[in-house]
């Protein structure tokens, strides 16, 4: 117990300690100009006068943890939810979390779909290998806010509108490192394994269902982590360009033309902690899964 | 009828590396032949056409009186290869499973076969146990459980004690040589070490390579009933000086 609080918590709560220190330490410099230009010409501003302004404007340009905590907790309602509007907007926090996590599921969903079924042609037929892995790398290399509003674009007349077009641009960033992975996997099955397999006549069915998938999931398991957290940038960068009014991503928008500083790091702050929990979720659901699979931890998964 | 049969069986590679040139092979069912000689001189390969996991180029092969493909969709040998080939998410007893699976069997059906091949190889008590929770000499008699689990009379082995330590191998050999009296199988045995070809083997063949070929078949006049202290007599070093006359013998031609 003493050991685990010395070489543990000790260590990770000075560094966190720090880090807000020199947090604090740099919004007097950065907030600084906007206490000069509200006070009288030559006025010399003693120093306690600076930390208590630089620690308490409206619109600082760098906003503090406690103004940070405090604008989460008002906006992180409940009874908010359904009910109150402010300018035709929904305020509440937790509303537009679960509107960019709905938009992040399907996205991930839809890539998670795509990913595996594209390496699975990727791995079972040389033409796809050569014809559609080019493609694959070249999509990645467009920026995703060029081709969101041409997805938005074209889908609307199809009859999609709203959730559909935010979970294909999310789909987009997120299928990418599943084919890469899956495709890894597929093909990182032991040859004297596939060699076994042959002696005893199994079927390729039989090959890929009890060899080369299991043989897979220590690859698709890490990279349906990043196809998560990329799921989630394109979940928000979704709702930018679609004239969404609900979401991290339209609320980062709303809140960045009015300068609200403070509002936009509460949205940063949800969309990271939004992030954190899938991610942690999913690594629990792994776990589960290694041990299931007999696999004595992670490492030996990667073997 | 012979179990395998080969005439004139050629295998050469891409680039003209020629692996086999004219293997003239005959072996009848009980037999425990090894096939010994220097890396590249073709010995595993053999192995893996009688398996029809390589095409030869020319000749002819007959396996339990098929060609390789058909015996090896009728099931009818088991592989041992140097490594032992374990599935590391599967138990002991689910990779034994597995053929059986594959070939059509319920779980509760093979119970029962499963637990007496775990006792050929002195693993019983270890079926619910992962690879990785074995030894290396463990893990190889799992995987020979495995190739005897349905019960085919040929068994081809690869190498299957190459990467282990001598007192583990001298273990393994002793073990069999009492499963193959046991269960009367015809074994196809490919090693680089001349006393474990002589401590095992009713006939040695001797390879030589470029081309890869069986440059002499000793007869092992060793009797079928061996303690491991044979190999101090000398009967049993005479057949050793033989095989290694083959071997220097087909280096030099």
């Amino acid at each position: 117990m003493i050991r685990w609080l010395s070489q543990t918590v000790v260590p990770v709560v000075t560094i966190l300690v720090a880090l807000v220190a020199i947090w604090y330490a740099a919004a007097i410099p950065m907030n600084s100009a906007r206490t000069y230009m509200m006070a009288p010409d030559d006025a010399e501003i003693p120093f306690s006068e600076l930390v208590t302004d630089t620690w308490s404007q409206k619109k600082p340009q760098l906003p503090l943890p406690h103004q940070i905590v405090a604008e989460v907790k008002k906006q992180a309602t409940f009874s908010w939810i359904w009910k109150e509007k402010r300018r035709g907007y929904k305020r509440s926090l937790i509303y537009h979390t679960w509107v960019t996590l709905s938009s992040t599921l399907l996205g991930f969903a839809l890539g998670l779909v795509l990913g595996v079924s594209l390496s699975l042609a990727i791995v079972y037929s040389r033409v796809m290998d050569l014809s559609v892995m080019p493609w694959v790398i070249t999509s990645q290399t467009i920026p995703i806010i060029a081709i969101a509003p041409m997805i938005i674009v074209l889908m609307a007349p199809l009859g999609f509108t709203g959730l559909m077009p935010k979970g294909v641009i999310s789909m987009y960033l997120s299928y990418f490192p599943i084919v890469i992975g899956m495709t890894k996997g597929l093909r990182s099955s032991d040859p004297i394994l596939e060699d076994q397999m042959k002696t005893w006549s199994a079927t390729a069915f039989q090959t890929f269902w009890l060899l080369r998938l299991p043989s897979a999931l220590p690859f698709l398991f890490p990279a349906m982590k990043i196809g998560l957290a990329a799921a989630l940038v394109g979940a928000v960068v979704a709702e930018l360009p679609s004239g969404a009014r609900a979401g991290l991503g339209a609320r980062l928008l709303v809140f960045s033309y009015r300068s609200e500083t403070i509002p936009m790091w509460a949205n940063l702050i949800a969309a990271a902690i939004l992030a954190g929990l899938l991610v942690v979720s999913f690594s629990l659901l792994e776990r589960a899964l290694n041990r299931r699979l007999g696999f004595r931890n992670a490492a030996e998964a990667s073997s | 009828m012979s179990v395998v049969s080969a005439q004139g069986l050629s295998l050469t590679y891409p680039g003209n590396i020629e692996a086999l040139k004219n293997v003239d092979l005959s072996i009848e069912a009980g037999e425990f032949v090894s096939f010994i000689g220097p890396s590249g001189c073709g010995k595993t390969t053999l192995l893996r056409v009688v398996a029809d996991l390589e095409q030869p180029t020319g000749g002819t092969v007959l396996v339990t009186g098929q060609t390789p493909e058909q015996a090896r969709q009728a099931r009818a040998y088991g592989y041992v290869f140097q490594q032992p080939g374990l599935l590391p998410w599967r138990t002991v007893e689910g990779n034994i499973f597995l053929p059986l699976a594959l070939m059509g069997q319920k779980r509760g059906e093979a119970a029962g076969r499963i637990a007496d091949v775990l006792k050929m190889v002195e693993l019983d008590g270890f079926g619910s146990k992962f690879p990785w929770q074995l030894s290396g000499g463990m893990q190889q008699r799992a995987s020979i459980a495995r190739a005897l689990a349905f019960d085919a009379e040929l068994l081809l082995m690869d190498e299957p004690f190459g990467a282990l330590d001598e007192i583990v191998r001298d273990r393994l050999n002793e073990q069999l040589l009492e499963l193959w009296r046991a269960t009367q199988k015809t074994v196809l045995f490919v090693t680089h070490s001349i006393p474990e070809a002589v401590f095992l083997s009713t006939k040695i063949a001797v390879m030589s390579p470029r081309p890869g070929r069986i440059s002499k078949i000793i007869d092992n006049p060793l009797p079928a009933d061996r303690p491991l202290d044979v190999r101090e007599t000398t009967a049993f070093l005479d057949v050793a000086a033989e095989v290694r006359a083959a071997l220097r013998e087909g280096m030099d031609e």
